[in-house]
């Protein structure tokens, strides 16, 4: 559906039948008018502070636990403000090590590794093949199009026997490998993002270039892609989040501890602690959300580009 | 789409179409490979192996429909499972709609500090399930959590909200409307992009503000509802971060999810062709429900352009 058809249908859409039907809810919800001025900014405000009070509310409990003495984390009822702030916790849940278990770095470096690869392949591999969706022209296009866009709806249940066997069978098992190549090859949702960019980008930039005979290649690489950098970082901050956060992956492949990454190591917490000590509990929990937190903070927009680029309508 | 064919064709294999083809295929290339080998190939594989005995060790005993049989006869925690999972589903997705869009409304009322509340709402999708889950786990603590001792600051009494077979799947679905930022943000997008022309006819009209929302507002934002709820499903069905961390699928089986009882199946007792039978019913469920919503779609999503 064209966005530029708006205006078009503007008016004749008010006399659609959508127009005149909810009349039975508008009288029973404040006969029809929202309050004005003031009394309606402090509705929206009050709303405003309730939900976000509620949203934050997990971040400030995590944080408070996170920098409490240990003999504070039991008391009952809560403190609500830590005293003294412990901020050597983190210290603690970042180089407190069970046993014969590796460092907590250890886990940071497998889920770096993970996270860096996955970033790279993804927006390359996704790339590359939104590129052909988007701009050449080949026999079976729209079939191998719609192919990729139904493997959205398979659940990763049921490729993730068949892979485990692959994998097992290559004995790569508890290895990073598993969790690094599959995303070499393009993923789904990714390329169909990039392609409704890419299909913005006006051709007379690629078709110049192909008159003055550069190649495909030449010109995927030299124009397409420095011209799609925030459609490219919208697909990198999300593949960062994705692979940083992923959890099932590592779960069904990583076996030994020198191998797990952090949220492997965040769910075993309990485990491996032989209780909770809730305040390294959060402070591990707070230092594993927070590169995904910072990310957030200086890329806003590539967030909410990478939400809305498709557009919906498409 | 046109393309102008600029060359004159000697023959087929020279012509430049043919080469244009050659070097798309070489550009889609890593997909096919791709899928092949880590989706279309498992698919098969997995389809074959949900008729088959294989325990990872004796080599696979064809089984026929012996596995789809017992999940309704004998296999009491596949019906717990798919109840539990059926049940989040019907109550967070649309219960997250609700919520995203409330929240979009209230963001698009020309607010001060809009990037404040919205990162506000947003920040939760960033945080990973694992740690969300640990996180929520203390929340829900029954002596230490800060939801039973707000409770208490109130006067009400707390509940154990993880450990009491009644209330737990509850207390998930609470947990997983903390996780609506992307559909808000779509929403949000969409209210931005609507086009005034609309309230402004509404308003030389003398419609007030509710009437708007039910006349224009809603029609207008259809698909993008009607999107996030297919998003939400295919995303809620396959839930298993949550409940492997908060409950373990307890107590009692009472958060058993099907993708939690279908892990246990491959991973635990390796029955290897019985997950896979399990990851077929999954994906029939979501595919059961999101045609139901293509079904339903025609009667309640409005696309601008009236096709469809």
């Amino acid at each position: 559906m064209a966005v530029g058809n708006k205006t078009v249908h503007a008016t004749e859409h008010l006399h659609s039948k959508a127009y005149s039907r909810p009349s039975w809810l508008r009288t029973l919800l404040l006969g029809n008018r929202f309050p004005t001025g003031l009394l309606r900014l402090i509705i929206i405000y009050t709303l405003l502070v309730f939900s976000a009070f509620l949203f934050l509310l997990p971040f400030y409990w995590m944080v408070n636990t996170a920098l409490k003495p240990p003999n504070q984390v039991f008391t009952l009822p809560p403190t609500w403000i830590p005293k003294p702030v412990m901020w050597s916790n983190f210290l603690t849940a970042f180089t407190v090590q069970y046993e014969t278990d590796p460092p907590v770095y250890n886990y940071a470096l497998n889920t770096a590794i993970v996270t860096v690869n996955g970033v790279v392949s993804t927006i390359f591999s996704s790339a590359l093949v939104a590129y052909a969706f988007a701009r050449l022209e080949f026999p079976g296009k729209n079939v191998i199009f719609l192919g990729i866009l139904s493997t959205l709806m398979i659940p990763f249940a049921v490729v993730m026997v068949p892979q485990f066997i692959i994998w097992r069978y290559m004995n790569w098992l508890d290895t990073l490998w598993p969790l690094m190549i599959p995303h070499w090859f393009g993923s789904a949702w990714n390329i169909f993002l990039l392609r409704q960019f890419f299909m913005t980008i006006p051709r007379e930039y690629d078709e110049a270039a192909y008159l003055d005979g550069a190649s495909r290649w030449h010109i995927f690489i030299r124009i397409i892609l420095p011209l799609s950098k925030p459609a490219l970082a919208a697909v990198a901050v999300f593949a960062f989040v994705f692979f940083w956060n992923d959890f099932l992956g590592p779960l069904i492949i990583l076996s030994t501890p020198e191998n797990f990454t952090l949220t492997l190591f965040l769910a075993n917490f309990n485990v491996a602690y032989r209780g909770t000590p809730w305040h390294l509990y959060m402070a591990a929990a707070l230092i594993i959300i927070l590169p995904c937190l910072i990310l957030f903070f200086f890329s806003q927009n590539a967030f909410l580009k990478g939400i809305t680029v498709s557009d919906l309508k498409g | 789409m046109t393309t102008v064919d600029f060359s004159r064709p000697d023959n087929f294999w020279q012509s430049r179409r043919f080469r244009d083809a050659m070097v798309a295929y070489a550009f889609i290339l890593p997909w096919v490979i791709g899928f092949i080998l880590f989706v279309g190939g498992p698919i098969v594989a997995s389809f074959v192996l949900s008729f088959f005995r294989w325990k990872m060790i004796a080599p696979p005993k064809f089984y026929g429909l012996t596995h789809y049989i017992s999940m309704v006869t004998t296999d009491e925690l596949f019906r717990i499972s798919i109840w539990v999972t059926f049940k989040f589903v019907i109550i967070s997705v649309p219960v997250s709609q609700v919520l995203a869009l409330g929240l979009a409304l209230l963001l698009n009322q020309r607010i001060k500090g809009l990037g404040f509340w919205r990162s506000a709402f947003y920040l939760p999708a960033v945080v990973s399930g694992v740690a969300g889950s640990i996180i929520w786990v203390w929340m829900y603590h029954v002596e230490l959590g800060i939801v039973n001792n707000g409770l208490a600051l109130m006067g009400l009494e707390g509940r154990n909200w993880l450990y009491d077979r009644e209330l737990v799947l509850g207390s998930l679905i609470v947990k997983s409307l903390w996780n609506i930022g992307i559909p808000m943000v779509i929403y949000l997008a969409a209210l931005q992009g609507m086009p005034q022309q609309l309230y402004e006819a509404a308003d030389i009209d003398g419609s007030g503000e509710v009437s708007k929302f039910f006349a224009i507002t809603l029609p207008m934002l259809s698909p993008a509802v009607f999107f996030n709820i297919v998003m939400g499903i295919i995303a809620s069905v396959q839930t298993f971060a949550e409940p492997y961390v908060m409950t373990g699928g307890g107590p009692d089986n009472a958060t058993l999810f099907l993708g939690l009882h279908l892990y246990q199946n491959a991973f635990h007792y390796l029955k290897m062709g019985y997950a896979s039978a399990m990851a077929w019913i999954m994906f029939l469920l979501i595919f059961g429900l999101t045609v139901f919503q293509f079904g339903l779609a025609g009667r309640w999503v409005y696309y601008e352009g009236g096709a469809r």
